[in-house]
């Protein structure tokens, strides 16, 4: 499917650039420009598509299908649906009062608000292009059951008294509202949305495979091996720990991650650390103080933190 | 006509704010233009992003941040 990129990474190396085959420099020249090529062209696909399925799946309507399902089909549902809605942190208030003051349990609310920020689609993208469709489904699937377990969880263990007073104050009968859009207007937002991301990111993917290319030129195949094999049992919780102040750095993260991954960090570790850039993040947990109390923050972050944990260990130990 | 930016406060919120101020009156509107970061309100109009742009208490812009010719065709189309 990649083909004609590497043709084309292959020509602009040897014959525009004029650097020797076979050189370590020609490798990692060679490896930078197919992996940022191929990279530029899934974000601007793939963004493009999840920006069309947005324009029709808004929060709101999402909210109407959640409001009216049962509670695990509603933890399944929402975690889904999570997967298409990134999460900004703009949001984060009125998406959590507009869930619960509608009736959606607290349970199902959490499911989406673990799925949203973890399996975005960005990190989706480069997980795809870097890692290959395997592991990127790995990702997904194990993502979809840590968000459904822990909203299942938190739902499970009654911490209504947990969130601020003031949010069960005005119930609403979740009635939208909205603009409506038409074709052309669809299209213009998947447009400007997608140039949005290329906008923000661009500098952090070409830095993260700039560095990843001179990783997986230069540093010895298992360099990392004897640090982080996974016979080593402190890697995972280190790698999660690690990840937690890297929030909303999928871009420039993932790219060396893969690098890593190459030199010996296992696919587990790697795995943990990337749900653990996506999923933890402060200033999430610093704007959800508004509406809930610290105990709750605190319940949630360990919930999803062994979640993580356990995820890392378990494809450790199978991969 | 009554116009609001309503925003939880956070840089998106607070660019359409200054993006508004600049294209209303380039359309011949001098209404001011308000900022308001009561969440409730949002939340009451049953929408759930940030930030949202009303005319007349109708929302017309929910949860974007549009370049400035996107903006000028939202606002044509609902005045």
């Amino acid at each position: 499917m990649f083909y004609p990129i590497q043709l084309l990474a292959d020509w602009l190396t040897y014959s525009i650039f004029n650097i020797t085959p076979k050189t370590l420099l020609a490798d990692t020249i060679n490896f930078f420009i197919f992996d940022t090529i191929k990279i530029f062209i899934l974000i601007i696909i793939v963004i493009f598509l999840i920006s069309i399925i947005r324009s029709y799946l808004p929060p709101e309507k999402i909210r109407a299908i959640l409001s009216r399902k049962n509670k695990y089909v509603g933890n399944i549902l929402a975690s889904l649906l999570g997967i298409i809605t990134p999460f900004c942190s703009c949001s984060a208030i009125p998406l959590f009062l507009g869930f619960v003051q509608a009736g959606v349990p607290l349970g199902t609310t959490f499911s989406f608000l673990i799925a949203s920020p973890m399996i975005n689609e960005v990190a989706l993208v480069l997980l795809l292009g870097l890692f290959g469709w395997k592991i990127a489904l790995m990702y997904i699937v194990s993502g979809l059951i840590i968000s459904i377990l822990s909203g299942i969880i938190i739902g499970k263990m009654k911490v209504e008294n947990l969130v601020e007073p003031f949010v069960y104050g005005n119930l609403i009968n979740g009635n939208r509202n909205l603009p409506s859009m038409s074709g052309k207007e669809r299209i213009n937002y998947a447009k400007d949305y997608t140039l949005d991301i290329l906008k923000k990111v661009w500098i952090y993917v070409l830095i993260g495979i700039g560095i990843g290319a001179w990783i997986h030129g230069y540093l010895p195949a298992d360099f990392l091996v004897q640090y982080a094999g996974s016979d080593k049992w402190y890697v995972v919780p280190l790698a999660v720990l690690i990840g937690i102040p890297l929030y909303s750095n999928a871009a420039g993260v993932i790219p060396l991650v893969s690098a890593l991954t190459e030199k010996g960090v296992s696919m587990g570790t790697t795995l943990a650390f990337m749900m653990s850039v996506t999923a933890l993040s402060l200033p999430e947990f610093m704007i959800l103080k508004k509406v809930m109390k610290i105990k709750l923050i605190i319940i949630f972050v360990s919930i999803v933190t062994i979640g993580i944990i356990f995820t890392g260990y378990l494809f450790n130990l199978i991969l | 006509m009554k116009i609001e930016v309503i925003g939880s406060g956070c840089k998106k919120c607070k660019a359409l704010f200054e993006l508004a101020k600049e294209v209303f009156p380039e359309l011949g509107i001098n209404d001011e233009v308000i900022y308001s970061n009561d969440i409730n309100k949002i939340v009451l109009m049953g929408i759930m992003q940030s930030p949202v742009l009303t005319i007349n208490d109708k929302p017309v812009l929910v949860g974007m941040l549009p370049n400035k010719e996107r903006l000028k065709e939202i606002i044509i189309k609902y005045i």
